[in-house]
């Protein structure tokens, strides 16, 4: 009898499989994982030094390049930390603002992975959908904050400005015709409001559209059922937070148990898993984007209602407005101080959460009360949940290992920092 | 919440003794400070006794305190801060362990919550904090072959290497920075007065 041994084999980084640049070691015994080492870090850029040397406000921008596909969420984990050192609570329209936002950014992120997931599983047309309602989430962000996805809108306070009262309409132009034109502003005559209205009242549908490709899918249920199964004990032990935790049976939501800004004004339901596989986590956050719309639906009603300041009054921190500081000395000094050597926090350290489409987004923030942090932990969901990698292939086929890290929902902005 | 986390204090203090060696609560959140030798017995008895349950470790962080308020700290250079929740209390805890300069040592909790496993990878990588019983204690985030711990005071923002394409030796070489290190904006503390009373409530 020939001697069989195991190999090696030497998955990504450029594997598009690997979404991004994750390198993965496998120990294969034949078509059969005995070992994953992923190695991560190919995209360290050293955030967490970086905010070290530049007051507060200059690190927001940061936040956005973490995990690229949820900018907003990250930048909320980093604002959160600010004010609860600061011991400031925004205006309420600007928590509204915010966690719309956050939902608008949870779709836009699960739009993301469902399209990516698929597409690594072989179903290449939800990829297609998907992306064509990233076009809108991300009309969305260019409308509030002028860039489609570092939007640098949440600020410390409160949020940049309030939301715009037109959409940017489509112009005539080489490839664009009268009635392309005509039909692309259709829906972008009203304001913002109106515009996230009428896309949170198409979603439910294109939701349906996803289910009925992929729910009940002979493939897809073959590729995902009983692949990467954790436990409720093990995922805690693990570390899961988020989706990969509810897929596990646990039901904890940070925006239900420890609710921040205004999730516990908002009606919601947290979907949870019962088996913890892959298929299970697909629910999860398939079932999630329908809440997610639910609650942008809520967020838009009470914004319609109430109009009122969106970020706080305070120019220790926020800065004045600019016809303000044009003709009053005060504010010109305000502005002044702020842009050039910004805000000292007490000295401590803090730790803030927010419910991140992937899982618990936190800062750990240690000052020493400098306008710098002297020290910033981002706690990224993505980093734990691949590290539970070994655990979730070992035994599985290599084919299983793209499902896994479908369905961990990576982005290497964040893991790798 | 500050007066639920300034009870769990207390019975922290009660249950643990002198092993816990400081307390706060600071902005909502419960501090405590674990004797470095003990951190194995209270990491289990957080995560196993009913009052406490942590049962998640959901971060670990290392800090260098070295230039910390620019040099009036005086405690021991290094700590390790690991985040804790609870799902069944729904409460978080910040245990934090110091460790001293040169050789900082600490004791592994791989054995206890398995998400430790990368972070201290990450925090041995990044500050040097040697984690003792750790089953597999490689660097993670820096390149392969990479020399120093970049995220210690002393490591500068802008590294000791940089690396380039050499089309005379047609490959990838390291050569030490040509960057200038600079200050933008500088550091300042200030003394603001909005802050004062907002001190944390030692128990």
């Amino acid at each position: 009898m020939s001697e069989i041994r195991n190999y090696t084999l030497n998955f990504g980084p450029q594997h598009p499989a690997a979404h991004g640049v994750l390198r993965l070691v496998l120990e294969m015994d034949g078509e059969v994982i005995e070992r994953a080492d992923p190695h991560v870090g190919l995209l360290h850029r050293g955030t967490e030094k970086l905010a070290e040397s530049k007051p507060f406000n200059q690190s927001l921008p940061y936040m956005d390049r973490l995990d690229y596909v949820s900018m907003m969420c990250n930048e909320h984990g980093y604002v959160l930390a600010l004010e609860k050192m600061l011991g400031v609570e925004v205006p309420i329209r600007a928590q509204y603002i915010r966690v719309m936002f956050d939902e608008i950014t949870r779709i836009l992120n699960h739009m993301m992975w469902l399209g990516t997931h698929a597409l690594d599983i072989g179903a290449m047309t939800v990829f297609l959908y998907c992306f064509r309602e990233r076009e809108d989430l991300m009309d969305m962000y260019e409308a509030v904050s002028g860039a489609r996805m570092h939007a640098a809108y949440y600020r410390a306070g409160g949020v940049y400005r309030d939301l715009p009262d037109q959409m940017p309409q489509y112009e005539l132009s080489k490839w664009k015709n009268e009635k392309d034109v005509k039909r692309l502003n259709e829906n972008r005559r009203g304001s913002l409001l109106d515009f996230i209205e009428d896309f949170t009242n198409r979603f439910p549908g294109y939701v349906d559209d996803y289910e009925t490709l992929l729910t009940d899918n002979r493939i897809w249920k073959q590729r995902t059922v009983g692949i990467g199964v954790v436990s409720p004990e093990r995922a805690k032990q693990l570390g899961f937070t988020g989706a990969m935790l509810r897929g596990s049976g646990v039901e904890w939501d940070l925006r239900k148990k420890q609710p921040y800004e205004v999730y516990d004004r908002v009606k919601f339901d947290i979907p949870v898993g019962v088996n913890g596989d892959c298929y299970d986590r697909y629910l999860v956050r398939v079932e999630e984007l329908r809440q997610s719309n639910r609650i942008i639906k809520q967020c838009i009603d009470w914004l319609r209602k109430n109009p009122g300041p969106v970020m706080l009054d305070d120019h220790k921190f926020t800065p004045p407005p600019r016809e303000e500081m044009k003709g009053n000395m005060e504010s010109l000094i305000h502005h002044f101080k702020l842009f050039t050597e910004g805000y000292t926090l007490p000295a401590g350290e803090a730790y803030a959460a927010v419910e991140h489409p992937k899982g618990e987004f936190g800062i750990y923030l240690v000052t020493d009360g400098a306008n710098k942090p002297y020290r910033l932990k981002i706690r990224a969901p993505g980093f734990v949940h691949l590290s539970a990698m070994n655990e979730m292939a070992s035994g599985h086929m290599l084919a299983d290992v793209v499902a896994i890290i479908g369905s961990m929902d990576v982005v290497f902005g964040e893991i790798d920092r | 919440m500050s007066e639920y986390y300034l009870n769990l204090i207390e019975s922290l203090t009660s249950r643990f003794g002198n092993a816990i060696t400081g307390s706060s609560v600071h902005f909502g959140e419960a501090n405590i400070v674990v004797d470095k030798a003990q951190l194995q017995q209270v990491a289990t008895a957080l995560r196993d006794e009913a009052e406490f349950k942590f049962e998640e470790l959901i971060d670990l962080s290392g800090v260098d305190y070295s230039e910390y308020g620019d040099g009036i700290w005086q405690g021991p250079r290094f700590a390790v801060a690991y985040h804790l929740i609870s799902i069944k209390h729904n409460h978080r805890l910040r245990v934090k362990v110091f460790a001293d300069d040169e050789m900082p040592v600490v004791d592994s909790v791989v054995n206890i919550w398995s998400s430790a496993n990368w972070y201290e990878r990450e925090a041995f990588d990044l500050f040097g904090i040697v984690f003792d019983g750790h089953p597999d204690l490689r660097r993670i985030l820096t390149d392969y072959g990479f020399i120093g711990h970049p995220f210690r005071k002393d490591f500068p923002l802008t590294g000791h290497v940089e690396m380039r394409y050499d089309p005379e030796k047609r490959r990838v070489i390291y050569q030490p920075v040509t960057i200038e290190p600079r200050v933008n904006q500088v550091r300042v503390v200030r003394d603001d007065h909005r802050y004062t009373g907002r001190m944390p409530e030692e128990s």
